[in-house]
């Protein structure tokens, strides 16, 4: 039943039509999105056919649906998973209560920062790549990063919609701050430090998918968990579609190291640089830079709310049902603590404080098995080199580790020594110079790839590589 | 709580310190500005136990910040408006501590309130009084006493950048009260509306930047990108429109005081102070010595004795002594005051001192210097009593002391004790609730206090009753025991109950900003932090940070 679209102009699988509040709030709320989208969307293409995916419904096939659109006219849409009946809550002090329909007023505060810094997240991302359409390695790319783009943007919908149905005035004038609020902008950034981070060409934006949006993954995974149950089964609608951002990412890095693997081959010195292609060094450097940026997105090693947003319920782990216990009371996590000068100190926290390490620690896991099967492309080219997830010590803005300093080992250095050899670590000027300018003009023409990138294995939906993705009206 | 008291003996608090020894602020002057950055440095708590994260404070911080605005007064004349602000990024000030907070005694934390609430108000009273103003420039979030500290400025300005904020957590996630005067000045200084403030204060993440000017909870609102400039610009303003003060300055060197402990006494001996706390007897004598020498005679003169003049060497010394008292002898309940000197001499000074006062700011900052310590005596949990006794010189603005004891005893007999009064009874050194001690205690008969006014001879233990000024006059026969069994018996009282008794009386008639301050934070405040919902096993403020949620007795008192 609930499958069902009910409306043209808003799609949705929750009776819109009959709730005239949310109706009128939205409607209100959607022409504002869409002169956000034309302002801060993908540059220079609204008016192209793009080859999307566009839920029509939460089944199975319906979710996926693949036609042109033109980007403004993509159906942004609000789909919740189907509400699983007597649902209760699944860890913490309220473990095996019903879940909530409504926002409970002691939880309405923390419920809307959850979900207005989650929300935040989406529309930031496609700020951040709004300008990478005009320099794409080929229209397959081009159209992936679309797709990315429109689904942030009806990530931001789905969140938008929670704070309109379940906030108040309060919802609504939140809902207005997240299309107010710009990537990089010193005067009104956005809420997480990774969002204001500019990604400004096609290496950082695969990684960008790979690492920041495998955040996203984790975080919904956790938010999925909640006694709220509205936000439970927004987010889980939500993971469908994180999934393609993170296939982006993983290929995209696959297909450069796949094309610098070769270019390495041709040259008798193996410098991939001097073929006009990314050496492995310097992608390391954009793993060890965007992997640390999104690793302070889980929040504090030690947190206060991680433990209260556990106990009321609020956020839970990633596959709660996975753990044995889910009142988290009794065991602690030992954590490498930041002590005198250089040293690092064992400190026992409680589980429940430490929560926002337990993410952490699935997401480094996660993380690790794409950078193995990266590692298998450079193997089966026959390269001795392997990249490495840097120590979580490494880069860190937030959490116990920032202010201090950590080689990617994790090692405790002197800011001195940070200094001296951070450029070794990330990407320096001239490493952002040099990617940048393999990538001066665009490839729009079917089937064509920029000189740095291998082609994809096979194409979208089963159509061939050089398929039309986007047609360009201009 | 019990438990965290003994477990952490609470360190001897020394309330020294000087610019080059800050830890947590820095303190620079460009012409008529100052700027008073926090820095907290997080490894180097007050005591070990606790780091002091996101800029959040504890005695040692604010015993910086006390300094700082004690040596804006004395040391930079020049200075017109300081601008207070965050040197960590997009975080202001996170107000105290939350686990000090949770691992004080009760009485340390009471007495942690009561300081930082003097340094606020001695802040705010700098821009009224001193021609230094103070304003707020929160350059990141300003939480629960980071907030309140940014109250008690002249003005408050907010990066508007989507996260700094201003708020009250303390109700919403602590179960207990903002501590600093916050909740006071939100509705009486900044007249912000019951409602809004009602809902500011249940509010944890605060308000930030168009609605906190809607809602008057800040002045005005900037960008990141212009928010210095735009700060700065409106320092300058503020400073031009203040008149300048003939500099230089006086240095402030630290208060020298020699201490002794041995068998069951502490003294502290200062040049014009000493105290003798009889730990047994749990009871200080504290003995001031008047002047014993004549008044700088010329404004040269006393810009040159700066603080060897009489009154501001014995006023600091005094402040000294009652901090030490109130952190470092809690269990001492009764203050018995004493003074040596001639009373004509002590007459003389003061007359100097106020005459110069009219025409010169660094007189005038010793008179508001003398007022605040004396309000600091008074609004010290202890009993006090004043003995007058032969070779004393309770005059002028030594009588004060004999006016804020709760009682006094002058001895009546040949060749005994004479008190007098001056001008320094009669308006400059106002107690909290806005009036002259004598005006408080001749609440019923207002008139007494201005024949009071006429009075210029020194007066006897006998004129002295007649007139209302003291409480008992024993002869020398009875004097002995009456005040020894006076001690014992005070001595003897409900320490708390005397506390709050004592309280009640000190400060009758109006209320003011200050006198409400201080009467909520030790009435509901402190109130609240003893209530097991803040502090019980399960309490809010004890379960803060702690993996478990807090549980509430509901039943509303």
């Amino acid at each position: 039943m609930s499958a069902v679209i009910n409306s043209e102009k808003i799609p949705n699988n929750v009776d819109l039509a009959s709730d005239r509040k949310l109706g009128r709030a939205l409607e209100a709320w959607q022409p504002r999105f869409l002169d956000w989208w034309r302002e801060m969307g993908p540059e220079g293409f609204q008016e192209d056919l793009v080859y999307l995916r566009t839920a029509v419904s939460v089944d199975t096939d319906g979710w996926a649906h693949f036609d042109y659109t033109k980007m403004p006219d993509y159906r942004w849409g609000i789909f919740l998973t189907d509400r699983v009946s007597d649902r209760r809550i699944g860890f913490g002090d309220l473990m095996g209560e019903p879940v909530w329909q409504t926002v409970p007023g002691e939880h309405r505060n923390a419920l809307r920062r959850l979900i207005v810094t989650q929300g935040d997240t989406e529309p930031a991302s496609v700020e951040q790549q709004r300008r990478l359409g005009l320099v794409c390695p080929s229209a397959y790319d081009l159209r992936n990063l679309f797709q990315v783009n429109v689904e942030e943007g009806r990530h931001l919908w789905a969140m938008v919609y929670l704070l309109h149905a379940h906030f108040g005035k309060d919802g609504r004038e939140e809902a207005e701050g997240l299309l107010e609020r710009r990537s990089g902008n010193s005067d009104k950034p956005r809420i997480l430090g990774a969002f204001n981070e500019p990604c400004n060409h096609w290496l950082s934006f695969y990684m960008f998918t790979y690492f920041t949006d495998r955040d996203g993954k984790y975080q919904l995974l956790a938010l999925s968990e909640s006694g709220f149950d509205p936000l439970a089964r927004t987010t889980k609608f939500m993971l469908t579609e994180e999934a393609h951002h993170m296939f982006v990412g993983e290929t995209g890095v696959g297909r450069i190291l796949e094309r610098t693997c070769e270019l390495m081959r041709k040259n008798p010195s193996e410098d991939a640089r001097a073929e006009g292609g990314i050496d492995l060094p310097t992608i390391q450097k954009y793993v060890n830079l965007w992997y640390s940026v999104s690793l302070d997105l889980f929040g504090g090693e030690i947190s206060s709310n991680a433990a209260s947003y556990f106990a009321a319920g609020l956020k839970g782990r990633a596959h709660e049902d996975r753990y044995p216990d889910h009142m988290a009371l009794e065991q602690s996590l030992t954590l490498d603590v930041p002590g005198q000068g250089l040293e690092l100190v064992k400190q026992d926290v409680a589980l429940r404080n430490a929560m926002n390490e337990v993410l952490r620690g699935e997401y480094v896991e996660d993380s690790q098995r794409g950078l193995d099967r990266w590692n298998k492309i450079l193997e089966k080219a026959g390269q001795s080199f392997r990249l490495r997830l840097p120590s979580t010590r490494f880069h860190r803005a937030g959490g116990i580790y920032a202010g201090h300093h950590f080689d990617p080992e994790g090692r405790p250095v002197t800011r001195e020594e940070w200094e001296r050899r951070s450029g070794e670590w990330l990407p320096t000027e001239a490493d952002e110079a040099f990617v940048r300018s393999l990538m001066q003009t665009p490839i729009y023409e079917p089937g064509k790839m920029a000189h740095w990138i291998a082609p994809p294995a096979k194409g979208i939906k089963g159509m061939p590589i050089d398929f039309e993705y986007v047609k360009r009206q201009a | 709580m019990a438990a965290s008291d003994k477990d952490t003996p609470a360190p001897i608090v020394r309330f020294d310190t000087e610019p080059s020894r800050y830890r947590h602020w820095q303190l620079t002057t460009e012409g008529p500005l100052a700027r008073l950055a926090m820095k907290v440095d997080d490894a180097a708590p007050f005591r070990p136990g606790y780091a002091l994260k996101l800029n959040s404070y504890d005695l040692g911080v604010d015993i910086e910040l006390a300094d700082a605005v004690t040596r804006l007064r004395f040391e930079h004349p020049e200075v017109r408006c300081v601008v207070v602000t965050s040197a960590v990024p997009s975080c202001f000030c996170a107000g105290a501590n939350i686990y000090m907070l949770g691992s004080s005694s009760h009485d340390f934390k009471v007495n942690f309130c009561k300081f930082t609430n003097e340094t606020r108000l001695a802040l705010e009273e700098a821009g009224d009084r001193s021609g230094q103003r103070y304003v707020a420039a929160l350059n990141g979030v300003a939480s629960g006493g980071g907030y309140e500290l940014a109250l008690a400025c002249h003005a408050i300005y907010l990066q508007d950048d989507g996260s700094s904020a201003v708020s009250f957590p303390e109700t919403p996630l602590l179960a207990v009260l903002p501590g600093t005067g916050g909740l006071t000045r939100l509705v009486d200084k900044r007249k912000v509306r019951r409602d809004l403030a009602d809902v500011f204060s249940t509010l944890a993440e605060g308000v930030r930047g168009k609605r906190a000017k809607d809602w008057g909870l800040v002045d005005e609102v900037f960008p990141k990108s212009r928010f210095d400039d735009e700060v700065k610009k409106r320092a300058l303003a503020l400073a031009e429109a203040l008149p300048g003060k003939e500099g230089p300055g006086v240095k402030l060197p630290p208060v020298a005081v020699e201490r002794r402990d041995e068998g069951g006494k502490s003294s502290a001996e200062y040049r014009h102070v000493s105290v003798v706390v009889d730990r047994h007897k749990r009871v200080a004598e504290l003995t001031l010595r008047g002047p014993s020498d004549e008044p700088a005679p010329s404004p040269a003169a006393f810009r040159e004795r700066g603080v060897d003049n009489w009154a501001f060497a014995l006023f600091r010394e005094l402040d000294a002594a009652l901090l030490d008292l109130r952190f470092n002898f809690p269990e001492v309940g009764l203050i018995v005051v004493r003074t040596v000197g001639d009373p004509e001499r002590v007459r003389a000074h003061d007359r100097a001192l106020l005459a110069l006062a009219e025409t010169d700011w660094l007189a005038r900052e010793v008179v508001l210097h003398m007022a605040r310590v004396l309000k600091r005596f008074e609004l010290s949990a202890r009993s006090i009593f004043a003995t007058l006794e032969p070779g004393s010189c309770f005059a002028g603005s030594l009588f004060e002391v004999a006016l804020l004891a709760d009682r006094s005893y002058m001895l009546d007999a040949e060749g005994g004790p004479r008190i007098g009064l001056s001008p320094a009874n009669f308006g400059p050194l106002r107690m909290a609730n806005g009036l002259t001690r004598l005006e408080t205690r001749f609440l019923a008969t207002p008139a007494r206090v201005a024949a009071l006014a006429g009075e210029t001879e020194l007066l006897d233990a006998a004129g002295a009753a007649e007139r209302g000024l003291v409480t008992f006059t024993p002869d020398d026969i009875d004097w002995e025991d009456d005040v020894r069994i006076a001690i014992e018996e005070r001595a003897s009282l409900s320490p708390d109950a005397l506390t709050g008794m004592e309280a009640n009386l000190r400060f009758a008639g109006p209320e003011t900003m200050e006198t409400k301050i201080f009467a909520r934070l030790s009435a509901w405040q402190n109130w609240i932090f003893q209530r097991p919902n803040a502090t019980g096993p399960r309490g809010a403020l004890t379960m803060y940070g702690r993996p478990e949620r807090p549980e509430f007795d509901w039943r509303r008192t």
